[in-house]
This record gives structure tokens, sequence and C-alpha cells, in this order.
């Protein structure tokens, strides 16, 4: 299948959507801009309200239990090295070596050029690796460019790919730019034959999108073009991964099942690095969302010192003590 | 027209600031001795407040451990100097908390103020004599050298509410540990006071903690907190329905040092604190660190 007619096919399924006859960036803004705005201050209180319920004793163990198979576990640094990537691989397959009945955690998330690596050091475990393509974490590069990042990491064995989209052409309401872009990365994700494609989550980076309004938009706008995730950062902009912010994505992707009947999944990712803040978020996930969100299939969170909180945790559910982080790895 | 009183709520003291309890409980402090009368509502600390003070203490430690002896030693000094500027009000309490008279209560406030002053002194010369140059069989220059032992925790005498709480805390603190101390039970007035003298002088926030509550029911999570190096027991001397025994089993989960209570078994006593209290207890919270190095020519 050539790209032309794949992107044709996700033009043709917004179009119906949208019920429009031709997709053009006037009718992409009517129909983004025609979504029901967010109310802020109830936004935060909702979130606020939900962030206050009291998770204990045994439903405590199964959210932490939970939320580490749920993570996506992340380095990237520029400084990140195949040993430190074989090292977070280790920890993703057996997160604490002392109790060997935690879970293992969803996946492994780095840079495109430690996919090989990666890959290899989780062959055969269940753990996926991720990759961060199309010119991480500014997602300024052309097109071409961008195109060539995503089919290298599939290439190199990524199961999914976490790309950026292109925040000044959003924010200057170049809609129509950002739905193609998305749809061609989308393309780029997929294997010939009976290879499974790439997963592909979409990288919102809200912090730099302002408003509540244009986080849902961005959103609507991601599942549109064929997102199978929607993720809120790079966790390289602060502010990264807040409560309602996940909340309004996760209210997008509830209304887009009972608009299309598809599912798509949700993706906090950086400054979630507390057990009480992972569980705040499956609290939500499960009001918001409903249920059928909590599984790694359909939540992750992307982070990296969140596992070790996690750990301590389960730590202190088992033994009755509290831990401390020498009984962790650093990594 | 007479005046409302401005009755104070006391808070806990944990990484600098003045927390309430996270269980949001409090308990009647009464005063000791003869006309037994009601002093205060005292935050009754829980298990969480004495993690969340583990926690400030860990935080606290590469920057105090790390700090020269010197500068330890001067913001030592610079708590008794805030002290004594506070000298009427601790007087006050300790004769409301311990049941003395005022020229007692006068004396042991001096005594506490100079203890600091006294431990202030020892803390660039405490490594000279617990530690030094071993005679070796060889080429080597072989040092000794005592370092902190990290978190310490601490359960304040139950009697000796300000000069004990003070010759307690002092010499885990001077030699680079973080503190976080249980106040007495029953007294905590003068500890809470001692607070707001730290947190007004140069000691930076989470060095020295402390949580007043029921030494019973937080006394154990802090000996078995595995993020706790050391636990100073001399509290359990008169304290209700705590076993220091099963304090030092539970400690043993992590190797922790314990400093145990005077008295012989299970017969725990309060030391007097009077006395000058010599190198003991700075002692009981150091690590020795031994160096080979060659000699060369």
């Amino acid at each position: 299948m050539s790209s032309q007619t794949v992107t044709a096919e996700a033009t043709e399924r917004a179009r119906d959507i949208l019920g429009v006859t031709r997709l053009t960036n006037q009718a992409l803004s009517g129909w983004l801009h025609g979504l029901p705005g967010v109310d802020e201050v109830g936004a935060d209180a909702r979130a606020a309200t939900l962030g206050t319920r009291s998770i204990k004793t045994t439903a405590k163990a199964w959210a932490i239990d939970t939320a580490i198979s749920m993570i996506d576990l992340t380095t990237l640094e520029g400084a990140d090295t195949a040993g430190k990537v074989r090292s977070l691989c280790t920890k993703a397959r057996t997160p604490d070596p002392a109790h060997l009945d935690t879970p293992r955690v969803a996946a492994v998330c780095v840079y495109n050029d430690m996919v090989a690596v990666a890959r290899e050091a989780v062959a055969g475990t269940g753990v996926n690796v991720a990759a961060v393509s199309t010119a991480f974490p500014s997602g300024r590069a052309s097109i071409a460019v961008k195109l060539a990042d995503t089919r290298d990491a599939v290439e190199a064995g990524a199961d999914e790919i976490d790309m950026v989209i292109d925040r000044g052409a959003f924010l200057s309401g170049r809609y129509l730019h950002v739905f193609e872009e998305i749809a061609q990365v989308r393309q780029a994700c997929r294997r010939d034959g009976d290879a499974p494609d790439a997963h592909l989550k979409v990288i919102l980076e809200t912090g730099e999108l302002v408003t509540y309004d244009n986080v849902r938009r961005a959103s609507w706008l991601a599942m549109l073009a064929g997102a199978d995730f929607i993720k809120t950062s790079t966790g390289k902009v602060s502010p990264a991964a807040t409560l309602p912010v996940t909340m309004i994505m996760l209210e997008a992707v509830r209304d887009w099942r009972a608009l299309t009947g598809e599912m798509v999944g949700v993706k906090p990712a950086g400054g979630i690095r507390s057990s009480k803040d992972a569980i705040r978020h499956l609290v939500v996930v499960n009001e918001v969302a409903g249920e059928e969100w909590l599984t790694p299939q359909w939540f992750r969170f992307g982070a990296s010192s969140l596992l070790n909180d996690l750990l301590l945790q389960r730590h202190k559910l088992a033994t009755g003590a509290y831990s401390g982080p020498d009984y962790v790895t650093i990594d | 027209m007479s005046r409302v009183d401005v009755r104070k709520t006391y808070k806990l003291f944990i990484g600098g600031k003045f927390p309430r309890s996270e269980s949001g409980r409090s308990y009647e402090v009464f005063s000791a001795g003869r006309g037994r009368r009601f002093l205060a509502n005292a935050a009754q600390g829980s298990r969480k407040d004495a993690r969340d003070a583990v926690r400030a203490a860990r935080a606290a430690l590469p920057g105090w451990a790390g700090a020269t002896a010197y500068n330890r030693g001067q913001v030592l000094y610079r708590v008794a100097e805030v002290m004594e500027s506070r000298r009427t009000q601790f007087v006050a309490e300790v004769q409301a908390a311990e049941g003395v008279t005022a020229a007692r209560a006068e004396a042991t406030v001096s005594a506490a103020i100079d203890r600091w002053v006294w431990y202030a002194g020892w803390s660039d010369k405490y490594a000279q004599v617990l530690g030094g140059l071993n005679p070796v069989a060889g080429p080597y220059f072989d040092i000794s050298a005592p370092e902190p032992t990290g978190v310490v925790a601490a359960l304040a005498p139950q009697r000796s509410s300000l000069l004990g709480l003070v010759s307690v805390v002092a010499p885990i603190v001077v030699a680079g540990n973080t503190a976080v101390v249980l106040a007495s039970e029953e007294r905590p007035v003068p500890a809470i006071t001692l607070a707001e003298a730290l947190a007004t002088s140069d000691v930076p926030g989470g060095v020295i903690n402390l949580i007043t509550g029921r030494t019973a029911e937080v006394a154990p999570w802090l000996a078995s907190h595995l993020d706790v190096n050391a636990i100073d027991l001399t509290g359990a001397a008169d304290a209700q329905d705590v076993s220091w025994g099963e304090l030092e089993a539970a400690a043993a989960e992590n190797l922790k040092r314990v400093l145990r209570p005077a008295g012989s078994d299970e017969q725990a006593v309060e030391p007097d604190f009077a006395p000058v209290p010599g190198l003991h207890r700075l002692e009981a919270f150091l690590e020795t660190k031994t160096v080979w190095h060659p000699k060369g020519r």
C-alpha cells in the first residue's frame, strides 16, 4: 500500500466523521472549535476532588501492581549509553529482584538509536520497546526527516512509536498540517506482511498548548488522524502531566469511543514521581474513562523514578516497615 | 475590657517547616508537680509524620554532612545565641513542664544553652580525639577518620524536657548526622519552643526534625524504618508502654546503630544530664573510615 492511499484512507475517515466533502483546514478548524469548551475551574476542581480518594490496603496493593505494569520505563538523556539502556531493560524485566512476584513494566522508552539495544535486551520478555521519533522533543524538522526517523525506529524493531506534534502549526491554527503529519507518521509505523504495525502514541506537549481547550482539540485531532495513544508530554517541558490535563484527555478518549466505537489509550508522562500521584491518576482513569482503560493496553505512565517509589510502597505493604532508597536501584 | 487569650496551636517541626500532624490529631499537655493545670494542645504525630520527617532528614543529610566542621560549629553556637534571647520563655516553660522552682528552671536553661556551646566547640575537635594515625607494620599511612552515620532517630528523654533533649540532639547533629526527634510525650512544650529557636537560627531545614506525640505509637515505626541508620533509645526510660528491647530488635533488621538507654536490662533509667557529658553520645553515631596510603620516600 502506498503512503498516498493510507493517508487518503485517514482523510476519508475524517471526512466521514466531520460530515464534509473535502477535508480542509477550515473544515477541521470549524469542527475542533465546535467542541464544547473546557470549564477550567471546574476541571481543576474535579481533578482535585478525585485526587482526595483514599485508596488503602488491598485496593492499594492492586493499584501499585497495576501502576507498575503500566509504566513505560523511560530514559531520554543526551548522556544515554548502550550500557545504561541495558540496565534499564534489566530493571524493566525484573523491577525488584528481591520480590519476583513484582509485575514487569509495560515498555521501555528510549531514543531511536537505542532501539536495537533495547530490543535485544528485552527479547522474549513481553516488555515492549517504545522509541521517541519525529525529531523529539521539539519536532522541529522537515516531514521527510520525521518520516525517515520513524521508519528507522520501526525497522530497528520498535513496538511503539512516540511522536511529537508540531505545536507551532497547531497553535497557529494549521490543523490540517498537524493532521497530515500524524497520518503520515501513522503510515510509517506500518510493517509489511504479517509483522504487527508499531503502535503510534501522539505527544501533544500539553505544557506548550496553554489552555485546556487546546488540549481537548489536540486530543481529538490526534485521534482523528489515527493515534493509538495520546500522550501528554515529552517530559522536557514544564508543566508536564498534570491531573486535570490527563482527565481532559481521558474525557476525549471516552467521547471518541462513544462517537466511533474505537478505543484510544492515554499516557501521562513527566512529573509523576510518587505512588500517590500514580494512584490518583488511576482513580481518574476509572471515574472518567472507565474500567476498560485500567490496563497497560490502554493506559500508561511515562516515568522513570516513579517505579522506585512504587517498589518502596510495595515493600512497605509486604513487610509493614518503611523502606528506603538504599533498597532499590538508582536507575 | 478583658482581652481574649491568644492561644497557640502547637505543630510539628519537619524539614524546616511547622506542619500540623497529617492525622489532624492533638493531645492535651499539663503542667507537672502540684496544681496540675492545662498548658497547651500539642500535635499528636503519626507514623506518616515520622515517615515525612525521615524523608526530610535524608534530604538534608548530604548538605549537612558535607558542611565543614567549622561551619557546623558556628551553626550550633548560633542555636545557643537564639536560645539565650528567648531565655525567659524557656525558663517559664521548663518550670511548668517539669514542676521545678524558678531558680532550678533558670539553671536548667543555662545548662541547656551551655550544652550547645560545649558541643559546638567539639565540632572540629572530635575527629582528632576519636580518629588518628594508626601504627602499622608497613610503609603506609593508616588513618582512621570518624564520619557521620546518617539519619538518626532519637527518643528524647521523658523527664528532662529541655536539657535532656539538647543533650541528645546536639551530639547527633554536631558530627553531621541529621535527626528525627520524638519529643517527651508529657513535656513537649520546651521542645516545640526549641524547634522555633532552631527555625530562626542557621540550622538548615531538615537537619533537626521534631515530632510530638505518643512515644509508644511512633517509636516502633522509626525503629523499623529501613532508611534510618541509627536510633537513640534514651527516651525509652519512663515512656509509657515502650519496651526498648523490642525497639532494638526491630532496629536490627537493617543493622541500625543503637544507643541503649541507661540502666540495666529492662530497667531503663533516665540519666542525669547535669554533669559535663563526655564524648560517648557523639561517638555512638559515628562510623570510622580507615584509609591506607603508601608512604613513599
